[in-house]
């Protein structure tokens, strides 16, 4: 469907701010599940966007900006695929195609976000020679163009997409035969592992590998809901750290170096 | 000459400014113009004249990198020293960027797992899976529970910093922070471990047996009485433990399912776990299973 002028400035504007958090990593306007359903909102295809938010949200739970390594976008991928399902008007029927468009976007939004990056580097030398002159309200201006900079990264690329127009990309959409849609469909339900291996990574010690397991089992009970097993997390965690403080104090006094068994070897 | 003091209203704007902190992240100094800005109201209120205050932004443009959210503690501590240093103690500068250095590295360790690894997989999972049935309370739930959470960590932090100066350094070695990042990583691997079960979706469609089951342990079809006689009284056969076909039909995925449910999927996981270890690069393998969910649909194994 085509949208009118007030809907393309709203859908620009949503860009724009998913584009700013993609760098502030604050707000999180760009996480699929609040981008996505915006652009649902300002166009007026709630549902659909909403659905595609949530399933796209499952599958970049584990994005995140470590130190200086760089996510995958998620700012343009579910800005633009938010577009493109409205945009190709099939509905919730198109939300798994939208979902296989939206990963080789994730990837091009993260070379931007990379060419925005390093422009900055530009901006802190403009900044330096601003402070030298000790002047606020210069280094205030470089960094907030950096900031909308980083916006414009995401409200260009929505912009040309508005501007494609609906045709082609119905047209496109209407060609992926149905073998490639469930294909991509039952793909998309396996990426999802890709972004909890990561997470995992990160975080697995031998000392947390059990609570790995506990959740996994526990989850096949499908009475429990999500904030149930929080609820068990956060217990299992504190009577986890109550307990290795007992071991600790029992034996050591006050110095608790997390180790029992090796505070007994100590003290011998 | 008078103490310079920053007032409530002073630390207030210097922490919503850090809302802005990774604005100009770049590839030189990363969060260096974003500290700067952040750092403005202090300056202005703590030094009058021009070459102190180039000095203080020059300062403040040096490196500096660590997750946005547990920077509030670091600046905190640096507006107490910059506090001081106004005053007249004797603070220089690698005093200052020396605090900044020794603690964004450790803070970071807490960050990422807290809040990247813990409370957003969380929070986004659950969500997500409202939203994927539709329901709106999913994203208005994570804008707002996330926000509130940020904002109140930012804002405690920063004052907490700032109270205690230069002395959280010390802190920073203590119990407290440990505790929070095993906690974290505790409850996240629990989650974790729910979730692969619970939203890694791999099902394996090819038919394992057909059995065809005695008369009488199905539902006869023909023999019902016509209409609605007919529908209810096929749906007490089937409440009463009856089979809807005469075949016993068996999947693949019945048979892993009857081990535990979600059995490949953790198989699933792990191989991913195993390929990003070994430097795959995570996109790599996103796109590797696409293409992988086509094949085994063309093949009809999935």
């Amino acid at each position: 469907m085509d949208l009118n002028f007030i809907q393309v400035i709203l859908v620009v504007i949503v860009a724009f701010l998913a584009g700013m958090e993609g760098i502030l990593d604050e707000f999180h306007f760009h996480q699929p599940v609040i981008a996505c359903t915006l652009i649902g909102l300002v166009t007026g295809h709630l549902i659909p966007c909403l659905i595609l938010g949530g399933t796209l949200q499952m599958i970049a739970l584990g994005w995140a900006n470590i130190g200086a390594a760089v996510a995958p976008d998620a700012a343009l991928a579910s800005v633009a695929s938010a577009i493109i399902l409205v945009l190709g008007g099939q509905g919730t029927a198109g939300v798994s195609s939208a979902i296989a468009i939206a990963i080789p976007l994730a990837v091009a939004g993260l070379l931007l976000t990379i060419i925005c990056r390093t422009i900055a580097t530009a901006f802190v030398h403009f900044m330096d020679a601003a402070a030298k002159e000790g002047s606020f309200k210069k280094v205030e201006f470089w960094h907030i163009t950096a900031i909308c900079m980083q916006g414009v990264r995401i409200a260009i690329p929505a912009a040309l997409i508005l501007a494609v127009g609906a045709g082609p990309v119905k047209g496109l959409l209407a060609s992926m035969p149905l073998w490639l849609t469930s294909g991509l469909a039952i793909g998309g339900g396996m990426v999802v592992a890709v972004g909890y291996a990561m997470v995992i990574n990160m975080m697995a010690t031998k000392e947390v590998w059990p609570f790995f397991a506990i959740g996994f089992v526990l989850a096949t009970v499908t009475q429990i809901t999500l904030i149930g097993l929080g609820g068990i997390g956060v217990a299992l965690a504190l009577i986890y750290l109550a307990l290795s403080k007992q071991g600790g104090s029992g034996n050591g006094g006050g110095t608790n170096t997390g180790d029992p068994l090796g505070d007994i070897i100590d003290n011998y | 000459m008078a103490q310079v003091k920053l007032s409530k209203k002073d630390r207030v704007s210097v922490w919503w400014r850090s809302t802005f902190l990774q604005g100009s992240w770049n590839y030189e100094r990363m969060q260096n113009g974003g500290w700067a800005y952040t750092m403005i109201p202090a300056i202005k209120k703590l030094y009058k004249t021009k070459e102190d205050r180039a000095a203080a932004l020059k300062r403040h443009l040096e490196f500096f990198n660590t997750h946005p959210y547990v920077a509030s503690p670091i600046i905190g501590v640096t507006l107490a020293l910059e506090e001081e240093r106004a005053n007249g103690a004797p603070v220089d500068d690698i005093a200052i960027q020396g605090v900044k250095v020794g603690m964004m590295g450790p803070l970071a360790g807490i960050g990422d797992p807290a809040f990247w690894f813990t409370v957003k997989p969380i929070l986004g999972a659950l969500a997500a899976s409202l939203a994927m049935t539709g329901n709106i309370l999913g994203p208005i739930l994570y804008f707002v529970a996330w926000n509130i959470i940020r904002m109140a960590f930012m804002w405690s932090t920063q004052e907490f910093g700032y109270k205690a100066g230069s002395k959280i350094t010390d802190d920073l070695s203590g119990g407290v922070l440990q505790d929070i990042t095993k906690g974290a990583s505790i409850l996240g691997m629990f989650i974790l471990g729910a979730l692969v079960n619970r939203w890694v979706s791999v099902k394996f469609t090819p038919i394992v047996s057909t059995v065809k089951l005695d008369k009488g342990a199905y539902i006869d079809w023909n023999n019902l009485p016509a209409g609605a006689q007919g529908v209810k009284e096929a749906l007490q056969q089937q409440a009463s433990g009856l089979a809807l076909d005469a075949h016993k039909v068996t999947t693949l995925q019945n048979n892993l399912d009857s081990l535990i449910p979600g059995l490949a999927a953790l198989g699933l996981t792990l191989l991913c776990m195993w390929l990003l270890k070994k430097k795959v690069s995570p996109i790599v393998i996103i796109l590797g299973l696409f293409v992988v969910g086509i094949v085994l649909h063309l093949i009809n194994l999935m």
